[in-house]
Parts: structure tokens; sequence; C-alpha cells
């Protein structure tokens, strides 16, 4: 899918002329560059759908089976390039199935804008067929919405939209447009500005050079600091920043799940994922730190554990986009509002300046403490013999792909930890999982999204047999559009992450977690959908089918059947400090470090 | 005066439809407790205030205060200090008055600024802009005589017009 060339959009935003509201839509969906939308049609948004027959233009409408994959399908394409996702659906029943992406995109800070018709005005208010107040239930859940009251304020509404969407910090938008405004005809024009007084983000432009000096004087005086990464360096494009910083300052790395790739897995300064499921030595270098330089993080809970234990005697550094991030967990000793990619640069020079080496020197023991931890502590497992380990799928995928164009994309529950845990990203935009919320069922339709961004790249879904059933409908659409992700399903039978809980904290009561692994069987399912179907259930297998489905370039599922007791380590019980880790697996072998 | 957690915020806003419910929601969301609210227009149509009085710690006010201004229809927030504001509220209470009492509850009336809105045969209707300790005091002495109906508008408040400039509009934009 390319991108709208500039031409073509000073076209389309220079376009003037009598049309209905529906058609309105459409340009200005042209005005902003929009090269492709998922979406159901119904009866409040049938003009619009009318309109995209009716008229030429230059938007790729993509039709889905449920709304819930046309708003997962927008967040794959907008977490992949960057750009805004648009979904689009009908009131009532389809907007109400859009509240889930809508929430999501809200928790991960993606750029969204969805679309949905809305009774005639002169219904609303009066329990009309398949009226729901849309804006009213996403209030908490939306950057900001807009209930559109007359045909003239459509291509404001969307302008406004798109820019409140993808400026500042990402969020979705929603914008709601009743039926007979979609039918009325006016005179459009593109408008050159937005109309926004309480939306200002000119502000978060240029560098405050006195937070940026106490932070360089911070980081001059620590002795054990480290780099605490979140997804914010990937939305502000700035990793390439970020690893210039790192290296300048020869610290530890260590990134979220949802900024896996903002820096390279595989770059030696990098501890990678902390928290609940991260690695031994991220959680306890964040512990003994003396001060965490905090990038686009916001101290979630599944990486602070108990948050009065977390990293108790470090001073803490926070640069981000959002001033409510600011001191709303943590309190912080220097922030700085900014562009991470203008504002990290900026802390980098800052620090050059100052006695570098001396403070590298000063900076050492710490730096090979931090090694040594990450030396003698790896992600492992036990292999199987017979049985087919889920790490091992992920050590198997990552080695295929390794060198390739790979986008990876989850499901939320163990395997998601696993893929966390065992594939190496070393890009931004290439992992691509439901962190904030949590969603089952995000896997298929982001694994769709994110291919039709990338129709190049190697998509795959790593994705559980419970969160697959969530949205599998999808592959008629990854069918019908020929898009060649491939979803491998992890299928322990379980719902396994509520199993572990179970087992671990819940006496291994296994109240309803039961999903039992043959049903559906997967395969004749995929088979059902037209799609390449394999299954594994050995190493062996598993090796063989990861190649077969690398070659096939089509819509794959694969059935990995794997060990369905694995459990995932290491593991921060909730509300645990976060350095008090539980590892079954090694418990005995476990030499633990006086942290 | 109430206890140092509580705190009037101030926060202008577009006059657009859906603006008080998403300011509401927000308080509701985030777990921050409205003591009062009042919301009305300002010399500019496309302009509301909407003024409300919470009650939660000072590091709290500052959320409160990051989240108003990530709402879009928020322009801007200022919090009044006490001190340096003018604080009304509009009392409006009917208040048990057969003939025999109703001069000594006007007397009482007069002192504190109330006007009689409506009299009734047994019952008198006043209504008292003042500020809302007071409002409370003047609540206290009417009791005695029977309170049938109560209300209070939740309160505005305005900075002095003697306030030095400078530190007249101690706007919130805690960053930046
Ligand atoms: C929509 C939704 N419902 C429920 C949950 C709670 N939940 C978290 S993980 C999980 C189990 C996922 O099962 P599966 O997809 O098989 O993945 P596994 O953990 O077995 O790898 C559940 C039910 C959730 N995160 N999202
Ligand atoms: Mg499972």
């Amino acid at each position: 899918m390319s991108t709208q060339t500039e031409s073509a959009i000073a076209k389309a935003r220079a376009r003037t002329g009598r049309m209905n509201g529906a058609e309105a839509i459409i340009r200005s969906l042209e005005a902003e560059g929009v090269e492709i939308c998922w979406g159901i049609p119904g009866g409040a948004i049938l003009p619009l759908y009318d309109a995209f027959m009716a008229c030429e233009h230059t938007v790729q409408h993509v039709l889905v089976r449920h709304e819930q994959g046309a708003g997962h399908m927008a967040q794959g394409y907008a977490r992949a390039t960057g750009r805004v996702g648009v979904c689009i659906a009908t009131s009532g029943p389809g907007a109400t199935n859009l509240v889930t992406p809508i929430a999501d995109a809200f928790l991960d800070s993606t750029p969204m804008v969805a679309i949905t018709g809305q009774v005639p005005t002169h219904l609303i208010g009066t329990d009309a067929f398949q009226e729901a107040d849309i804006t009213g239930i996403v209030m908490p859940i939306v950057k900001h919405s807009f209930l559109v009251q007359t045909v003239e304020d459509i291509p404001r509404a969307m302008k406004a939209a798109f820019h409140i969407a993808s400026s500042g910090r990402p969020g979705p938008v929603l914008v709601d447009i009743p039926k007979d405004l979609q039918l009325t005809e006016f005179d459009f024009a593109w408008p050159d500005e937005v109309d926004l007084p309480g939306y200002d983000t000119d502000w978060i432009s240029g560098v405050d050079q006195d937070a940026v000096d106490a932070a360089a004087d911070l980081i001059a005086r620590s002795r054990k600091p480290v780099l605490y990464v979140g997804g914010g360096v990937i939305n502000a494009e700035a990793t390439d920043e970020l690893i210039l910083l790192a290296e300048a300052l020869q610290v530890p790395v260590t990134t979220t799940l949802l900024a896996k790739g903002a820096f390279p897995d595989s770059h030696p300064l990098s501890v990678q994922m902390p928290g609940m499921h991260g690695s031994k030595y991220a959680n306890w270098t964040m512990h003994r730190s003396d001060l965490l330089i905090t990038i686009g993080a916001r101290f979630d809970d599944r990486v602070t554990g108990k948050l009065d234990a977390f990293a108790p005697g470090a001073k803490i550094i926070h640069f981000d986009i959002d001033p409510a991030e600011i001191s709303k967990n943590r309190s912080a000793d220097v922030s700085l509002i900014g562009h991470l990619n203008e504002t990290l640069p900026a802390l980098r020079d800052a620090v050059l300046a100052h006695k570098n080496d001396e403070r590298i020197r000063h900076q050492i023991d710490w730096l090979n403490e931090v090694q040594g931890w990450r030396r003698e502590n790896p992600f492992r497992y036990r292999r199987g013999g017979d049985t087919l380990k889920p790490e091992y799928v992920m050590e198997a995928f990552d080695k295929a792909l390794r060198g390739k164009d790979a986008i990876w994309v989850t499901g939320v529950g163990q395997h998601q930890m696993w893929a966390a845990q065992y594939l190496t990203i070393d890009g931004p935009r290439r992992w691509i999982t439901s962190g904030g919320l949590g969603t089952m069922g995000f896997g298929v339709p982001a694994a769709i999204g994110a291919q039709q961004a990338c129709p190049d790249a190697y998509v795959v879904n790593i994705d559980g047999d419970g969160c697959f059933q969530m949205t599998m409908q999808e592959l008629a659409t990854a069918r019908c559009y020929d898009v060649p992700a491939i979803h491998a399903v992890i299928n322990n039978g379980w719902l396994g992450m509520v199993r572990q809980w179970q087992e671990l904290f819940h006496g291994e009561r296994y109240s309803e977690t039961d999903l039992f692994g043959t049903i559906p069987d997967f395969v004749q399912l995929a088979e059902a959908y037209g799609c390449l179907a394999l299954r594994a259930e050995t190493e062996a297998e598993a090796d063989a089918v990861i190649a077969e489905a690398i070659a096939a370039r089509r819509p794959t599922v694969i059935d990995f059947r794997v060990d369905r007791e694995e459990k995932v380590y290491p593991m921060v019980p909730a509300g645990s400090a976060s350095h008090e880790m539980l590892d079954e697996t090694w418990e005995n072998e476990w030499v633990e470090e006086g942290v | 005066m109430g206890a140092s957690n509580h705190h009037t915020l101030s926060a202008l806003v577009e006059n657009r439809p859906g603006v008080l419910s998403r300011v509401a929601g927000l308080f509701t969301r985030r777990g921050f407790n409205i003591d009062s609210l009042a919301v009305g227009p300002t010399e500019r149509a496309d302009r509301s205030v909407i003024t409300i009085r919470v009650d939660c710690t000072r590091h709290s006010v500052e959320q409160v205060v990051k989240q108003l201004y990530k709402l879009v229809d928020v322009i801007d927030v200022y919090e009044v200090p006490a001190e340096a504001a003018i604080e009304r509220e509009l009392l409006l209470i009917k208040v048990q008055a057969d003939a025999e009492r109703r001069s000594e509850v006007m007397k009482l009336a007069e002192l504190f600024d109330a006007r009689v809105a409506d009299v009734g045969q047994t019952t008198l209707l006043l209504e008292c802009v003042e500020h809302p300790d007071r409002l409370a005091s003047f609540e206290e002495l009417l009791a005695p005589y029977g309170i049938v109906e109560a209300i209070r508008t939740g309160r505005v408040a305005m900075l002095r017009a003697s306030a030095p400039e400078g530190e007249s509009k101690s706007r919130l934009r805690v960053m930046g």
C-alpha cells in the first residue's frame, strides 16, 4: 500500500464544490492522505458507503467481519506506520462494537479516527432504531469526540479529528455523523486551519535547557543510572536519537512491553523488558538503580509492581510529551515536556559537555554488574523432550525470520509474554501488542492491518487459542483481500495466563479455563476459510511448518500443539515488589542475588 | 474556612454540547470528589466557566488540572486562592414563618442581606447571595424555625479587582 502522494493530497485539499455530507467525508479522508480504511456498512452510515461507490476517489475500503476487527486493523496499520488508522461503523451496535479497539487505542496511545453513522438529527434522543449515544459511551476512552451538528461542520470536524489523533500524545478520536447530514448538500471546502482554542500543542516544541542541564547534572552524579524506555519513543520516532543517547551515556536500557523495538533487543546495552514477566536483570537493574532516566514511559503497575517498593533508591528524570504523566505515579526530580526527538539530542549534548569519560569510569562497575546479571540469568526454559515447548516456537520463528523485515503481532496471555521474552525486535514499529488494555482478540485483525500497511513485510501473529477464537472470523477478510500474515496459534488448550494465576495463587482450582485444545480443529477451521492450514506437535514439525508458512506468502494458520503445563517465568506476583520474582522452573538452581 | 484540602478551580471552556459531561466525567473517572460545581456563561457567548470545588491534596489538584487541560474543550484552568478571591453562592431557602414569627425571620434575613423573594401563609422564601461560609451560618440560624426546602447554586469565584497584577491569574499550566 503506497502512501498518497503529496500532489494527490494537495489536489484533494484544493477541491471545492457542491456535494453531500457523505462525499464530504470521503473528500476529507483524501485531504488527510488516507489510503485505506476498514469497516462494515449499516443503515445510519449507508450514504457514506453509497458515496464510496458513487464517486471517484483514492480511498480503499476493506470490508471486515466484525467492527472490532475494523478497529484493531486500523490500530495494526497505525502502529506499523505511525499514520492515523481509520475505521467506520454504523450507529448503535456497529458503534458499540468499536468500543474495545477505541479503549485499546486510548491506553496504548495509538492514532485512530473512528467514524460512526448516527440516527438522523430529528430522531436523536428518542431511542430510535439503532440509536446509541456513542459519544457519551466513549467519553472516558477517547482523546476527543465530535457529534457533528451541521453538514458544514463535517470537513472541520474531520480535519480536527485527524489533527487531534495524530498530534501531541496520539490517541483515538470519534466522529459521529447523523445520517441526514450525510445526505445534505452543501459547498465543500477543506478548511485551512483547525479552530481548537483548547487544544494547543505548539508549546510542546522546543527544549527547556534548564531542565536538560538539571538532568545532565543528575546523570553526572549518578553511579547506577538506567534508561527506562516506554512506547513514547516509538510514537515520537525517536529511536535513532535514543540509541545515540544510550551509546553516549553507556548505561543499561530497559524497554517496556510497548517499547519493544524502540531500542534494539540485540544491542549490548539492552536489558530487555522490565515488569511482571520481564527479565530478572531488567528488574534488578531498576531496583538497584540510583537514577531512572525515564523516556516516554508511565510507571505502569505491570512495570513497577508494588509502587512503594519500586526502585527505592532512585531519583527520577522523566521526559515525556504528556504533562499529566509527570509525577502521576512516581514523583519526578527533573521533568521535561517535549518532543523526544528534540529533547533526547539536547540531553546527549549536555551530557557530552560534562566530564563524560570520568562519569563512565565511575559507572563502569555498575555496567559490569548489570552485564553479569544478564549473562547469568537469561530467559530460559527446559526443552520438552516429546512435547513442544511454546518458547521453542518463539525461538524457531525468531531464527527463521532473522534478517528479514518481520512484524510481530500478538494476542494477550502467556503466548504474548513468551513472544516478548524470546523474540528479538531490533527496530520500531515491528512489535505490535495490546499492552495497556490487554485485549484478547487483538492479534488476528491487528496483524491483517499491519500486513496491509506493509505488504512486503513478513507479519506473524503469535496468538493464543483463546484469543484467536475471539476474532478469527477475520480470516475471511484476510482471505478475501489476500493478506498473507501468518497466524501462529500457540494452542495449550487453556486460557493459559488465567490458568497460571489459578495454579499459583488460587490453589490450583482451574475454574472455567479449560478450552479443550481440539475444539475447534484449527486446521479444519482455517481450511474452511481457504487459508493454508498447518499443525506441529514436535520441534521438528515446528521447524518444518514455520519454513513452509514463511515460503507460502498466503494467509496461513498454524496450530502449534504445545505443552499444556508450561508457565511464564520469571513472574512478579501482582502487588509484589518488582525484584521479588518467582521462577519455579529454576527454583533449586537459582542463586538469588542480594537484591 | 474549610480545611486546606479544598480547592476552587475555575475552568474556562468552549461552550459546546457535552463539555459539562466531559469535565464532570473526568472527576468521577479519576476518583476526585466534587464538593460543588457551578457552570454558566461568560462575557463571551462561545465560552463558559465551570467553577469546581474539589476536596483533594495538593498533589492531586495538580493531577486534576493536568487532566483537565487534556480535554480539548478546556481552554484554561485557574486555581482561585480563597484569600485573593471573591467567592459567592446563591441560596434559596423556604422557612416556616407564620404571622407570629415572620418579623423575627425577616430581621435575621436583614442581617444577612437576604431578600424576601416570596411570602406564603406559613412560610417565607428568602434569597441570599453571599460567601458560602456565611450562607452556612445563615442556614444554621434559620434551622430552629424549620427549613422546608433549601437549595444552593454552588460557588462561583473571581479574583478581586484589587488583586495585584501579575499574580492576578494563577494560571495552572503546570508544565510549559
Ligand atoms: C477480552 C478479554 N477477556 C478476558 C481477558 C483475561 N485474560 C487475560 S489472558 C487470558 C487467557 C488467554 O488465553 P489464550 O489466548 O489461550 O492465551 P494463553 O494465555 O493460553 O497463551 C484471559 C482470559 C482479557 N485479557 N481480554
Ligand atoms: Mg491458551
